[in-house]
């Protein structure tokens, strides 16, 4: 089911013009694929005379342009006119992906174990209806959960950014499929030792799940990184604003300056693409996994 | 009686430190004491069963750790009453007790922001609702939804929208996975390369494609017009795709189809999700056991004929899931749409209404002017439609897929 699989067993193919043609095919899908990040950061490097003359390539890389971006949003730290610390929108971010992947963690796998391990009566019925909650679309939910999130006091808060977002039936299905995999005989043995669940947990499921658990944060981080609609209605104060708000508030404000648009569409883009390349296995291996199981 | 066997375990000397468990196990008989104490009076079973799982874990804080004292300090005077739970039956409620509290902190962040609010939705659409509750008006929000052609009009940008992506996107994803499934070089990379589109933000990946499609500096109407052919105004042009099509081989096309406008946001969708797509048909091939084409080329069968006996129905079951993962998802389609337009300086589903899906329409009418009944009422139809749509597909699935 892996995606190694998928490389174990190649139909072979012998004509070698048709070799060419699945190259140059390939080729050309890549680039298209590509060719929108490679536009945007040579945009990013254009003078806005070059952007309106739409010059494809600059003359000289203006640099500044990120420098510029920069400066005129709050994406770093900064004290606002009362002298109080605004974290900005690089931090908000962080600070709240921090958060929800820390206690994505702690839910999921709990309530993973639980389905995958222990025995207790309606745990299929519970399962079936965590399973069904992936059904109802977000459209229907977000205006009950607005108003629960401002009865609370949470709008305006980083409370109503995080909590919502901290438990998932996504990530407590994919946990639990890898979970079921561990052999039984392993949980039978360290019953006779005398362990219990939580101990079984931590000392021998979870060293033995890492792959999975690097999934589940890499996941959760990257939603966390890029949620963009809920975060536009809680978050009423700049201060406030995560990095997806920011960004669109920076270029609806910033109208024709295409160049330092393009250069803080990098500077969002660029830290989930670093992340991407370092960590793509576990990725695209926990996307196939749970999307063709799902 | 179980005591003697926890004494010993070749567990303890594993990689967490043992004072780690300490804290865990004052945690718990701190909780089990509460709750022990709580429910003494009521109910008393229940007491004994956290008793009982008190004891459970004592067996450790004898070993003199950090935590023991506290944890020794906090059982405090509680006497033994095993007699009335041992054996088999207590380690049965000891587990039950034990699973459920392994899924209330899931559960009820589960419940209160993903179950219960559908509820609250339904509650909601049977009132007048500007920003706070007003009158019961019963089914009156859905009537008035389905009385106007917004609603009908954002159903109809949807199935355009679904017709445009869906099968597209399914077909090229499927030839990029047969092909990267082949024995070639590279293929790590150019799998990678597929599937960045995927991991980047909408927010940032729309804009850039906004302004990538901008009418006068653009490089897509830059190119266009290099190699002669007439330019298009993109995410401003709300005329039909073959209205502009015909007008510009001198055609009267009858049938206008959807805007130029859609169209653009159509290019993003495919772009965003064929790599995705071409991920999971790649597990899927990898999944085919190669028997049978060892099998079928014995027979005689050409590689068309590999790939259109075995691999498509063999395959089926991807498609199906891929599909209905579309086609829900265009239900659903919001963030692309929405910062294309603002991008582009149009209004949000604009150009006269013609990019706004039915998650657009219901944003505006819950976030843009606050008629929370209305919105929900027409979320909720949005709901039924989905729901609709998915035992659709799973009654053709039935029929259509085939398994190994």
């Amino acid at each position: 089911m892996s995606v190694k699989a998928a490389t174990a067993k190649p139909v072979r193919l012998r004509i070698q013009p048709g070799r060419a043609f699945i190259y140059l095919f390939l080729i050309i899908g890549a680039s298209i694929a590509i060719f929108p990040f490679f536009w945007m950061v040579l945009t990013s490097l254009k003078t806005q005379t070059e952007v309106a003359r739409g010059a494809f390539w600059p003359e000289q890389f203006r640099w500044y342009n990120y420098l510029e971006a920069w400066s005129e949003a709050e994406w770093g730290p900064y004290f606002d006119h009362s002298g109080r610390w605004i974290p900005g929108y690089f931090l908000n971010t962080l600070f709240i992906a921090a958060c929800t992947v820390t206690a994505n963690l702690f839910t999921n796998v709990l309530a993973a174990y639980a389905f995958a391990r222990i025995r207790f009566p309606g745990k299929n019925v519970i399962f079936f209806a965590f399973l069904a909650t992936m059904m109802i679309p977000s459209e229907v939910t977000i205006i009950p959960n607005f108003l629960l999130v401002s009865k609370l006091g949470w709008v305006n808060n980083y409370l109503g950014l995080i909590v919502p977002w901290t438990a998932s039936v996504f990530y407590i299905f994919l946990l639990r499929q890898f979970f079921m995999g561990i052999p039984n005989e392993l949980y039978d043995a360290a019953l006779i030792d005398g362990c219990g669940h939580l101990r079984f947990l931590i000392q021998i499921v979870l060293p033995l799940s890492k792959a999975a658990l690097v999934t589940v944060v890499l996941l959760s981080f990257i939603g966390s990184w890029n949620s963009f609609l809920w975060p536009l209605i809680v978050a009423r104060d700049v201060a406030l604003y995560p990095i997806q708000v920011g960004l669109r508030s920076f270029i609806t404000e910033m109208g024709n300056e295409v160049q330092l648009m393009m250069a803080a569409a990098t500077f969002v883009i660029v830290p989930v693409l670093v992340l991407y390349f370092f960590t793509q296995k576990q990725f695209t291996e926990g996307i196939a996994t749970t999307g063709l199981k799902g | 009686m179980e005591a003697s066997i926890l004494q010993k375990s070749p567990l303890d000397g594993l990689a967490v430190p043992h004072c780690f468990f300490g804290f865990f196990d004052a945690f718990r008989d701190f909780w089990y004491n509460v709750l022990r104490r709580l429910s003494m009076g009521q109910f008393p079973q229940l007491g004994i069963l956290a008793w009982e799982l008190g004891k459970a874990g004592s067996h450790r804080s004898q070993k003199g750790t950090l935590m023991a004292g506290l944890s020794d300090t906090l059982r405090g005077d509680i006497q033994p009453r095993m007699e009335l739970f041992s054996g088999r039956r207590a380690r049965r409620a000891r587990e039950t007790l034990q699973g459920y509290l392994f899924i209330l902190p899931a559960t009820i962040i589960l419940l209160l922001f993903h179950f219960l609010p559908v509820f609250y939705a339904f509650y909601i659409s049977l009132h007048k609702w500007f920003i706070v509750k007003g009158d019961y008006v019963g089914l009156a929000n859905y009537t008035r939804a389905l009385t106007t052609d917004r609603f009908w009009n954002s159903l109809k940008v949807t199935l355009w929208y679904v017709v445009g992506t869906v099968p597209i996107q399914l077909l090229l994803a499927l030839v990029i996975a047969y092909l990267l499934f082949q024995k070639i070089r590279g293929k790590e990379g150019l799998r990678m390369v597929y599937f960045l589109p995927y991991v980047t933000s909408t927010v940032a990946s729309g804009a850039v494609f906004a302004k990538m499609f901008n009418p006068t500096f653009g490089p897509i109407n830059k190119a266009l017009d290099a190699i002669g052919l007439p330019v298009l105004r993109w995410m401003k042009e709300p005329r039909g795709i073959f209205t502009v099509m015909g007008e510009m081989w001198g055609i009267n096309v009858p049938f206008g189809g959807p805007s130029v406008a859609l169209v653009t946001v159509m290019f993003f969708v495919i772009w965003f999700w064929v790599g995705y797509d071409a991920t999971i048909f790649l597990a899927g091939l990898g999944a085919i056991p190669y028997e049978l084409y060892e099998a079928a080329k014995i027979d005689g069968a050409g590689r068309w004929q590999l790939f259109r006996y075995i691999t498509i129905p063999l395959l089926s079951p991807t498609t199906f899931f891929l599909s209905l993962i579309a086609i829900i998802g265009s239900f659903k389609a919001f963030n692309h749409v929405f910062i294309m337009a603002a991008a582009s300086a149009t209004e949000i589903g604009g150009p006269l209404r013609t990019t706004t899906t039915a998650s657009i329409l219901i944003y505006n009418n819950a976030f843009g002017t606050p008629t929370f009944g209305y919105a929900s009422a027409m979320s909720f139809l949005l709901f039924v439609l989905i729901l609709i749509v998915s035992m659709l597909q799973n009654y053709i699935g039935s029929k259509q897929v085939h398994y190994v």
